[in-house]
């Protein structure tokens, strides 16, 4: 038990159904505190419901979740004031300023008027709205609306916060802005969970889980899990990518093959010399390519973690 | 409860509802519209209508009557015609609601004591065949008999009626102190019927549960401040219908307001309800209209309570505006006390607690 301080959110064999589909299944999770823990997978990969749950919205179908050392759902009411949640679409209301919606969310958080004046008008100044409290939230552009939701979430200095896919629909810049604050935050000692499906966001974790099909597919750091394609990546340049594109999803072992620019980058399984393969059937096929290692990215390991995971399906569905 | 987090959620509403300016502008306009509209359209005694008279006689006796007709203000020609065939057929194309048949030999008819002037009416409308019915009466009394070829069969006996209350049959006196129930009955459940439901369709409801703001907290917080909305609503009704129709409130004033304000809460507790278990507010607006619509017909605003069948008055006793009606008939109209129609207000007291637990339970606060 004593680890458990340590610890911020700990879920076992979590599982969601709706109806027949089955969004989450069997995840197990483990978020040490101060952690940014981050949640890649493409879209209905389980990622918004598995947060759902986490902070108490959803009843999962079965699992144990334990976050804060509260058990949820039974304790979620407990837990609220100790997370902050930022929802996947912007959910402030956009009829109501920024002064008023901090104000809301700032009272609703149990902060006294004393307090919640003085957090809201830090939060303004700190999050780039010095001069624009009484702007209605609905007239800011998105990632505006990002920095004001983040900002309405950590009002109460929650220990945890969850982001579900805060920078889906913002622009680079207001990205690199948006991760600056959550480094920040996390510097501070808070916990962070966020989901995303832009692999440098996930670079930026200092953990990450990948889920496919509500699967947990992959869970380690950025390094761990690109350390261990190493060997498994490589880079081939061929006149007519396209049609070397062809060519190459025929060799035994290649698992993908991504054109980038003139290039085609491509991941292997782990039996036997790939790239050997890969240059015998150029050679055969009278074309001319040159094979080179280069380093895994977190797309290979996205590519690969799914990729082994239908195969473990599918030979599932043949026994 | 924490009054801190109430308060939060109703100055909330408040803020937003200051924006809402179409919602602001119906608040105020429906009430004065709907009084005007009832008050002053909805006259059952109507005037001017369109009228045509075939004269064909066209005698001085002839032209005396049609003086006479059209002295009484209640028909106005607006076409020429000379045989019945023509009033018909302007009848039948809705240009007229009256036609009026002046016969060839008017004068040997009058002189035999047979019907000399046959009144051909729009029957389709029951106000107007009354006025026809009227007026059919009014310049011809010493023509005994009714015209036997006629439609409109016309009353022996002129029938005396005595009303209490309203001896002058002015509709605006009955019609107003309704009205505050028709026009709460309304808005309030609109507001409320769409308050979660709304706030679900945005996304704000996945924020809101994840905050510690409880359940009652957040009902309660929707439920005030349109509370005092209709209030203001209620204010407003009075004192238009008092300034232009000089309707009387023969009752207390405070026992007005308390009657007007268990109805109001009625109304906005049951709209919560509707709110918890409606999907979208298209489906909430719906829903009120399912209560709406017999409020007004069942609830004796438009036809009275005992003449309705059996089965129909028990709906009617569920209904929150029915035991308004009541109350404020009593009231306002003959003086009676809050406390005299106790089983109507504890009705309504008992309905209003029955919907906020309803509704209280019925919400959640996560998404499954």
């Amino acid at each position: 038990m004593t680890n458990d301080v340590e610890i911020a959110i700990r879920a076992r064999n979590l599982s969601k159904t709706f109806g027949r589909l089955r969004a989450v299944a069997d995840v197990d999770l483990t978020v040490a505190r101060g952690q940014v823990y981050g949640f890649l997978g493409p879209n209905g990969s389980g990622k918004s419901t598995t947060i759902r749950m986490l902070c108490g919205l959803l009843t999962p179908s079965d699992g144990d979740i334990q976050v804060l050392g509260l058990r949820i759902p039974e304790q979620a009411e407990k837990l609220r004031q100790h997370i902050g949640y930022m929802t996947q679409h912007f959910s402030l209301f956009t009829d109501l300023t920024l002064w008023e919606n901090l104000q809301f969310l700032a009272a609703v958080q149990n902060l006294s008027r004393r307090q919640a004046s003085l957090r809201v008008k830090e939060l303004l100044q700190e999050y780039g709205f010095a001069g624009r409290a009484s702007q209605l939230a609905g007239t800011l552009s998105g990632g505006q609306k990002q920095r004001l939701a983040l900002a309405g979430s950590i009002v109460h200095k929650p220990d945890l916060l969850f982001l579900d896919e805060p920078t889906s629909a913002v622009d680079p810049e207001s990205r690199r802005d948006f991760w600056e604050k959550l480094f920040e935050l996390a510097d501070a000692g808070t916990t962070i969970l966020v989901s995303s499906h832009y692999m440098d966001e996930a670079e930026r974790c200092h953990r990450l889980a990948i889920l496919d099909r509500g699967h947990l597919v992959a869970d380690g750091t950025p390094a761990d899990l690109t350390g261990a394609l190493r060997g498994r990546t490589l880079e081939v340049s061929a006149e007519r990518p396209r049609q070397a594109k062809q060519l190459l999803m025929q060799v035994s072992g290649v698992i993908s093959a991504a054109q980038i620019g003139n290039s085609l980058r491509v991941l292997c399984d782990e039996v036997g010399d790939c790239a050997g393969r890969i240059e015998r059937a150029f050679a055969a096929a009278g074309m001319s390519a040159e094979v080179s290692a280069t380093t895994p990215s977190l797309e290979d390991v996205f590519v690969a973690a799914t990729n082994e995971h239908k195969a473990v399906e599918l030979r599932g569905e043949s026994e | 409860m924490n009054w801190r987090r109430l308060w939060a959620v109703v100055i909330k509403e408040l803020r937003q509802l200051r924006r809402d300016h179409i919602t602001l502008l119906m608040i105020v306009g429906m009430p004065i519209l709907q009084l005007v509209l009832f008050g002053y359209a909805i006259n059952l005694n109507p005037r001017h209508l369109p009228a045509a008279i075939a004269d064909q006689a066209l005698t001085s006796g002839s032209r005396q009557v049609v003086m006479d007709m059209l002295a009484t203000g209640v028909i106005e020609p607006v076409k020429d015609a000379e045989s019945p065939q023509q009033l018909m057929s302007m009848l039948r194309r809705g240009e007229i609601s009256v036609g009026v048949v002046i016969p060839w030999d008017f004068e040997r008819r009058r002189a035999l004591g047979e019907s000399s002037v046959q009144v051909l009416v729009d029957g389709s409308d029951t106000v107007v065949q009354n006025a026809a019915l009227q007026l059919a009466q009014m310049p011809l009394t010493y023509t005994p008999g009714s015209p036997r070829d006629s439609s409109i069969p016309l009353p022996e006996l002129p029938i005396s009626v005595v009303a209490f209350y309203n001896p002058q049959r002015v509709s605006a006196i009955t019609i107003v102190p309704g009205l505050i129930g028709i026009i709460l009955t309304m808005t309030m459940m609109m507001f409320t019927a769409v308050a979660i439901v709304r706030e679900r369709e945005r996304g704000n409801m996945e924020l809101l549960i994840a905050t510690p703001v409880s359940k009652g907290e957040l009902m309660l917080g929707k439920l005030l401040p349109y509370g005092a909305i209709g209030l203001i609503q209620t204010s407003l009704i009075l004192l238009s219908g008092v300034l232009l129709f000089q309707v009387p409130i023969r009752g207390s004033l405070l026992d007005v307001y308390l009657s007007a304000l268990l109805l109001i809460f009625a109304n906005l507790s049951l709209g919560l309800l509707i709110s918890t278990a409606t999907q979208s507010q298209f489906q909430a607006i719906q829903m009120t209209f399912f209560v709406f619509v017999p409020s007004i017909l069942l609830s004796g605003f438009v036809f009275p309570f005992e003449g309705m069948p059996e089965p129909a008055q028990w709906i009617a006793e569920l209904l929150p505006l029915t035991h308004f009606i009541r109350l404020i008939r009593g009231i306002m109209l003959r003086g009676a006390e809050l406390v005299e129609l106790w089983q109507d207000w504890v009705a309504l007291l008992v309905f209003i607690v029955l919907m906020m637990v309803l509704a209280v339970s019925r919400f959640r606060k996560s998404l499954d």
